[in-house]
């Protein structure tokens, strides 16, 4: 039986919105763990946090400084940061209600544990010794959740559409993290300048800083085992890019995306536009990119593509016809 | 300490667990002994696994205007109550005359009028009934049947006899509670179960989409069935969103949906429109549809009225079956029994005086202070007044309610409600009860073994809704050897 384009559309963003909550609980947990490994202030660091999800102005409109504790209260319990993990799983379960019908009870009562143990535990989550044991049990819980959805789903359009929704927001995600990692933002490692401002022929700390961003990403020991040498931008952000095996990786992003809209109907416009995403992204030669100081304006260009890719879903599933 | 059932008193109400002091009925015994062999620390730590199975389970209920939190855990307490299997094979062959008889007059009522024409329910209570839809008339269902679906309130006497306080035809709710009430026992207290032989309910969800498929209008394929909700801020929404996923049918909103040139109800998926054969409605009649009824209404879908009126499409509950579900018509009832079946009704109606007529509304009007008194219209326990515990002044504003429109009132001596034990506190102690059956009716009948009860948490209350503080209990009907 087809689905309604309005419960696709549920499962769709149920799929987002966990995925979003993981992807945070990452985020956090490895700036956390960062700070330890490191000489410099610690406050830029968590001003580096906060333009990884582009979420400057809305962070200073409410807050005079960007300390850990401001930060992580931010992206854990801040009501009035939409994408607050408090946030998200509200969301979530507000998705999943909706469709309850369409996801196995289990999952729907793995999302509920992950619901009241967020609302019971965040405010010890905020201090620095409760955090870890907190996101590690919420990261543990979508992963659960990701295991039970591909072991008790049937591989029909909802089970398409969830998986759809965690591809796009895990390439938006780690595309970003790309981003703020070549861009300077970083105290501790820059890809680097001196104090005049001109480039550095070597950085001390350029391998602790992309170290870190594989960690936020839980790509380090894939990536060792994939690229033995030293760790180096170059090497980094052709991983986190182009390769296609790593599953948090964007060109493996979109392949798993692609293959999901390979099984819905009326797919045509939405494989097209993520088959030119996929060539934009496995074409492109990161070690120029890298040279021009172009990585920044490339990933504008791959968001311009995830949004139009939101876009293009959204037409072809969700919009009522007839 | 172990629990003792010693201390217990329900002070002359009909008890369905302990029988008199310290010594349990033959269907409760198993619960009552197995509760005797605990701690009071013990039996309150099951009641706090079960609020938090209910809360991982997600099973909630919502309250109107409640502000941002609309949802909110179902009150359950893990006594069950207990009911004898050849009480209740009496009390489920009462609710399938009730229902067969209840049918039969709304066909007739829409049809031919033959209970009218012989003078057996008055005719202005009927077509004047703010429950009656003339678009009906005329309209012949499959099967003769407009009730597919009732939930039947029922209570227990002093004596222990049951009666029916009310049917609901229109869109009666509580069916999944009842089920998932069941889950919850059997997740915090397995044990019970093994020493009783209890009547399984789980059946419910195939047997209604077994009937609700039969309601089809095409034949030989799988009969497409949809439950349309008013969506998540409805009251119901969970049993909406349950019943359709036991069902494995699509919940479905009133935008969903479409009526096409063919007079054919469609719903657009992700793979274009796909036609539907059969609606569980949880909408009310006057929502349905804004071409015929509220034209406000954007819960419904336009057409909707036509699509069925033509046969392509059911509906269940059909429109215009509340007209039998009406606190006035509800006293004709066993009248209706004898009409259509020839026979007695096996389920007694609690005494009910019509304020529409001269001399019960002066009864009623010289006794409020020992009756209670209904609007014939309302239900979840929305503008009664309960005489006994009701001030002078109310009594006065409702008197002149009362006087202005005698028929919408209709009056009751106060019941007294049985109990059961249930944990308050620190301590097991009666409370009172209802039950609500669900009784299926398509080419056969279905009734649930048992029914959703509901407990007034509040001492010495008789008040069960869950939006005024009412609590539940699994329901068992137990088999004794």
């Amino acid at each position: 039986m087809s689905m309604l384009s309005r419960v696709a559309e549920r499962v769709y963003w149920l799929g987002r919105y966990l995925e979003r909550i993981e992807n945070t609980a990452r985020l956090v947990s490895v700036y956390g763990n960062v700070l330890l490994d490191l000489p410099s202030p610690a406050k830029l660091v968590w001003e580096s946090l906060i333009a990884i999800t582009g979420s400057g102005e809305d962070f200073a409109s409410r807050y005079s400084q960007a300390d850990e504790h401001n930060v992580v209260r931010f992206y854990l319990t801040d009501r009035a940061n939409p994408a607050s993990i408090v946030n998200s799983a509200d969301n979530a379960r507000e998705n999943a209600r909706t469709v309850r019908e369409m996801v196995p009870s289990s999952i729907w009562e793995g999302i509920n544990d992950l619901h009241i143990y967020l609302h019971d535990n965040v405010d010890a989550a905020l201090s620095r010794r409760g955090r870890d044991a907190f996101l590690g049990r919420v990261i543990e819980s979508c992963q659960y959740l990701v295991g039970c959805m591909a072991g008790s789903m049937s591989r029909d359009a909802a089970y398409h559409f969830l998986r759809a929704g965690r591809y796009l927001e895990r390439a938006d995600m780690t595309s970003r993290i790309v981003d703020v990692g070549t861009a300077n933002v970083f105290p501790w490692g820059t890809g680097g300048r001196d104090e005049s401002g001109a480039p550095r022929e070597s950085d001390p700390y350029e391998s602790i800083l992309w170290m870190n961003v594989l960690r936020s990403l839980n790509a380090l020991q894939m990536y060792r085992r994939q690229v033995p040498e030293r760790i180096c931008a170059e090497e980094v952000v052709a991983f986190l890019l182009q390769d296609e095996n790593f599953p948090r990786a964007v060109a493996n992003c979109l392949q798993a995306l692609q293959s999901c809209l390979r099984h819905l109907p009326r797919n045509e416009a939405a494989v097209n536009t993520v088959t030119a995403a996929i060539g934009h992204v496995s074409q492109a030669d990161v070690g120029a990119l890298l040279k021009e100081e172009g990585v920044h304006d490339f990933i504008d260009q791959m968001q311009i593509e995830f949004n139009a890719l939101h876009a293009v879903i959204n037409a072809s599933w969700f919009e009522p016809q007839a | 300490m172990k629990f003792s059932w010693q201390n217990y008193d329900s002070h002359g109400f009909y008890d369905e667990l302990i029988a008199e002091r310290g010594s349990a009925r033959p269907a409760g015994s198993a619960v009552a002994k197995h509760i005797r062999s605990l701690t009071m620390d013990e039996i309150r730590e099951r009641q706090r696994a079960a609020e938090l199975a209910v809360k991982t389970m997600g099973i909630t209920f919502t309250v109107y205007s409640e502000g941002t939190n609309i949802d909110r855990a179902w009150p359950y307490d893990i006594i069950p109550r207990t009911i004898s299997g050849s009480d209740w094979d009496r009390v489920e062959a009462g609710l399938v005359q009730r229902l067969t008889a209840l049918n039969l007059f709304i066909d007739d009522v829409y049809n031919e009028q033959r209970i009218l024409k012989d003078g057996v329910v008055p005719r202005e209570l009927i077509v004047e009934s703010g429950n009656f839809r003339a678009a009906c008339v005329g309209m012949r269902p499959k099967h003769g049947v407009w009730a597919h679906i009732c939930g039947s309130d029922l209570i227990r006497d002093r004596d222990g006899t049951f009666y029916v306080l009310e049917d609901n035809l229109r869109v009666p709710s509580g069916v999944s509670y009842m089920l998932e009430n069941r889950k919850v026992t059997k997740r915090v207290f397995p044990e019970l179960f093994a020493a009783d032989n209890m009547r399984p309910i789980g059946e419910y969800t195939s047997h209604l989409f077994a009937m609700l498929a039969s309601l089809s209008p095409r034949t030989g394929q799988r009969p497409v069935v949809v439950v349309l909700t008013p969506g998540i801020y409805n009251s119901a929404y969970f049993e909406h969103s349950y019943l359709a996923q036991q069902m494995g049918a699509e919940l479905v909103e009133g935008g969903d949906l479409f009526v096409g040139a063919d007079d054919c109800v469609y719903m657009r998926t992700i793979a274009g429109p796909a036609r539907v054969d059969v609606i569980y409605r949880r909408i009310d009649d006057l929502f349905l549809d804004p071409e015929v009824f509220n034209p406000e209404s954007t819960l419904g879908v336009p057409g909707l009225m036509r699509a069925w009126l033509r046969g392509k499409v059911a509906l269940a509950n059909a429109p215009g079956a509340g007209v039998a579900d009406d606190k006035a018509v509800y006293t004709y009832v066993p009248d209706m029994i004898r009409y259509y079946l020839a026979e007695d009704a096996i389920l007694p109606n609690v005494e009910t005086y019509r304020c529409g007529e001269k001399e019960p509304c002066a009864f009623v009007l010289q006794h409020l202070d020992k009756l209670v008194v209904k609007p014939v219209n309302e239900s979840g326990g929305y503008g009664m007044l309960m005489g006994p515990t009701s001030s002078a002044e109310e009594r006065q504003a409702f008197a002149r309610l009362l006087r202005a429109n005698p028929r919408n009132y209709v009056a009751q001596p106060l019941i007294s409600l049985s109990t059961c034990p249930t944990i308050c506190g620190n301590d097991i102690e009666p409370r009172h009860l209802d039950l609500r059956p669900f009784i299926l009716q398509g080419a056969q009948h279905y009734v649930t073994p048992g029914g959703l009860t509901r407990v007034a948490l509040k001492k010495g209350s008789f008040v069960v809704n869950s939006s005024q503080g009412g609590g539940s209990k699994d329901t068992w009907i137990v088999d004794c050897p």
